[in-house]
């Protein structure tokens, strides 16, 4: 039975149920030992997923390979570094629930099981058991109106989007006649075969998920959700799922649709080029810095969309890179974001980043690095995210979608460099209340990542080769 | 004497797929109704599924759409509770209202 390649999934469907049972039982709040267990499952499952073998299990439900174990470590430690950062600030906040934690190991599940998913069943499985849990944390501050419009918002586009994929998947069903990934592989390996249904299913599928990854044109709930939910929700969107989303439109599109890729290129490359443009351009104007956040974040997809339309082995590689980079750059760029508040509040407008080079030099320099970074400048881990994706897209002759990255990376510099000359220029602010210890160490973690990837950089690329192999071998 | 076979099934899923689809898009009044429209999508995917699950006479199909008729229960559970909180910090369920978050 191979049912033990599953193990990383089962132990943490376990504990989070235990840890559930912990967290009502005793009469006292139970929010950080809560916390410190999930922490804990992630890293048992992480660990489980480095001795994880290979092969697929449940009847071709599930694989696991060196793509899946790759793309799992990613969602894991997106997922901790965003619950660590939550932990203060949902005190600060007065939403220390211990369902919170709880709630993102539910929703992290969801994420290894979409990872490892090998058939359109466990891939709407895991999908919703992801989903399920962050259109409840979205609306977590349940008194305020803004996360619960939020909530709202993320709840019906996000049901939208699965309705979409549900309607896709079943194109592609009745007229390949599996759901099995392997299977369809064979069934569509001849393109000139491939029937019409199949090619709407194929389009269905692939617009309910650039709706989860928030690419250009389905991108519209993006700025809303990440403005109005609570700010560590924000950075554990932006991050953990972002990458779950992305490892299934790889699998999915180079693997069973690889054969077919005539068929959907196109389409992404227009996600691409729109998510690019719209994320350098959207966000130019925007005060509320969460919602200059989520242009920002729609942008790097249009850049990770770039790599899965080459496609190839160094085009996924890229894609790879890109999202392992993006994870902590990104995830760093919101610890910042979480440690705003000023007199007991959480603010959260550009404006209010003024003079933190004085008041706070250290957290302002590791926000500058990140800002940095995200606009691509050299020698920072941004610019080689940047650079494995626009080499293939040059090797293999897409001018349009390199010239446009390049141009859109030009264009974004300017509201990246905009909070940099805020901070380090304009005139100070009372300083921030005292940054709470997650925070600085997820700064000190993520902004010693990006500031010194260029050191050491051959581990990401050997690994990320390695993941790319197994699936496309 | 009129036959029905897996095209009559497609076209009616079909159309509940773009009612509801339109339904969410359209709807000006009712969060309510918004839930409603998404129920009607995934019971025309369901629809789908089973009509291709007796013509391929293959029973994966019928699988899924006892996974989806699950999944769709819990998701509306979630949406009822995201919908009563919403409406006891603005005190309506006005899809015109739900416009705070915008730019």
């Amino acid at each position: 039975m191979s049912w033990t390649l599953a193990l990383p999934e089962i132990v943490l469907a376990l504990s989070g149920l235990g840890i559930l049972v912990a967290g009502v039982l005793p009469r006292r709040d139970m929010t950080f030992p809560c916390t410190m267990l999930v922490l804990g499952a992630f890293v048992l499952a992480g660990v489980l997923v480095l001795m994880q073998g290979e092969g697929t299990a449940f009847g071709g439900q599930y694989v696991a390979d060196g793509f899946s174990a790759f793309m799992k470590l990613l969602a894991l430690a997106g997922a901790a570094l965003g619950l660590v950062l939550a932990l203060d600030w949902n005190r600060a906040e007065g939403l220390s629930r211990f369902e919170f934690p709880v709630l993102v190991l539910f929703a992290t599940l969801g994420m290894l099981v979409m990872i490892s998913a090998n058939d359109l069943m466990s891939l709407y499985l895991g999908l919703e058991l992801l989903s399920l849990p962050l259109y409840v944390i979205a609306a977590f501050a349940r008194d305020n109106a803004r996360s619960a419009e939020a909530g709202l918002k993320y709840f019906v586009l996000g049901a939208l989007a699965s309705g979409l994929l549900l309607y896709g998947a079943s194109l592609v069903y009745g007229f390949a006649g599996t759901t099995n990934f392997d299977r369809l592989a064979d069934a569509l390996s001849s393109p000139q075969e491939v029937s019409a249904g199949v090619v709407v299913g194929i389009v269905f599928v692939i617009a309910a998920l650039a709706f989860k990854v928030a690419a250009v044109p389905f991108h519209m709930w993006t700025p809303d959700v990440y403005e109005g939910a609570p700010t560590p929700v924000t950075a554990f969107f932006a991050s953990a799922p972002k990458v779950a989303a992305v490892a299934l439109m790889v699998r999915v599109l180079a693997g069973p649709f690889g054969e077919i890729q005539g068929q959907w290129q196109q389409v992404v490359v227009l996600a691409s080029l729109g998510s690019m443009v719209l994320g350098a351009l959207a966000a130019i104007g925007q005060a509320n810095i969460k919602r200059l956040m989520a242009y920002s974040s729609i942008g790097h997809i249009g850049f990770v969309l770039m790599g899965l339309a080459v496609g190839g082995e160094s085009g996924l590689r890229g894609v790879l890179v890109y999202m392992a980079i993006y994870l902590f750059m990104n995830l760093g760029a919101f610890a910042v974001l979480v440690a705003m508040r000023r007199e007991g509040r959480a603010v959260e407008g550009v404006a209010d980043l003024a003079g933190l080079g004085r008041t706070d030099p250290a957290m302002a320099l590791a926000m500058a690095v990140f800002m940095f970074s995200m606009a691509g400048i050299p020698p920072l881990a941004g610019f080689f995210a940047k650079l494995y994706v626009l080499l293939p897209a040059v090797e293999q002759g897409f001018w349009i979608l390199a010239v446009v990255a390049v141009l859109s990376s030009v264009v974004s510099a300017y509201y990246y460099l905009r909070i940099v000359k805020v901070m380090y220029v304009d005139a100070p602010l009372p300083g921030f209340a005292p940054r709470p210890m997650g925070v600085s160490l997820v700064l000190a973690g993520t902004g010693a990542f990006t500031l010194f990837f260029f050191l050491l950089p051959a581990p990401l690329l050997a690994a990320a080769r390695k993941a790319v192999a197994a699936l496309i071998g | 004497m009129l036959s029905i076979g897996l095209a009559h099934y497609l076209i009616v899923g079909a159309i509940l797929f773009v009612l509801g689809v339109f339904g969410i898009f359209m709807n000006r009044k009712n969060v309510i109704v918004i839930l409603m429209s998404v129920e009607l999508i995934l019971l025309s995917v369901n629809l789908n599924l089973v009509a291709f699950s007796a013509r391929l006479g293959d029973l994966t199909g019928q699988v899924f759409a006892m996974f989806i008729l699950t999944v769709a229960a819990a998701e509306a559970a979630i949406g009822l509770a995201i919908v009563v909180i919403y409406f006891r910090n603005r005190g309506s369920i006005e899809v015109e209202d739900v416009s705070a978050l915008k730019g």
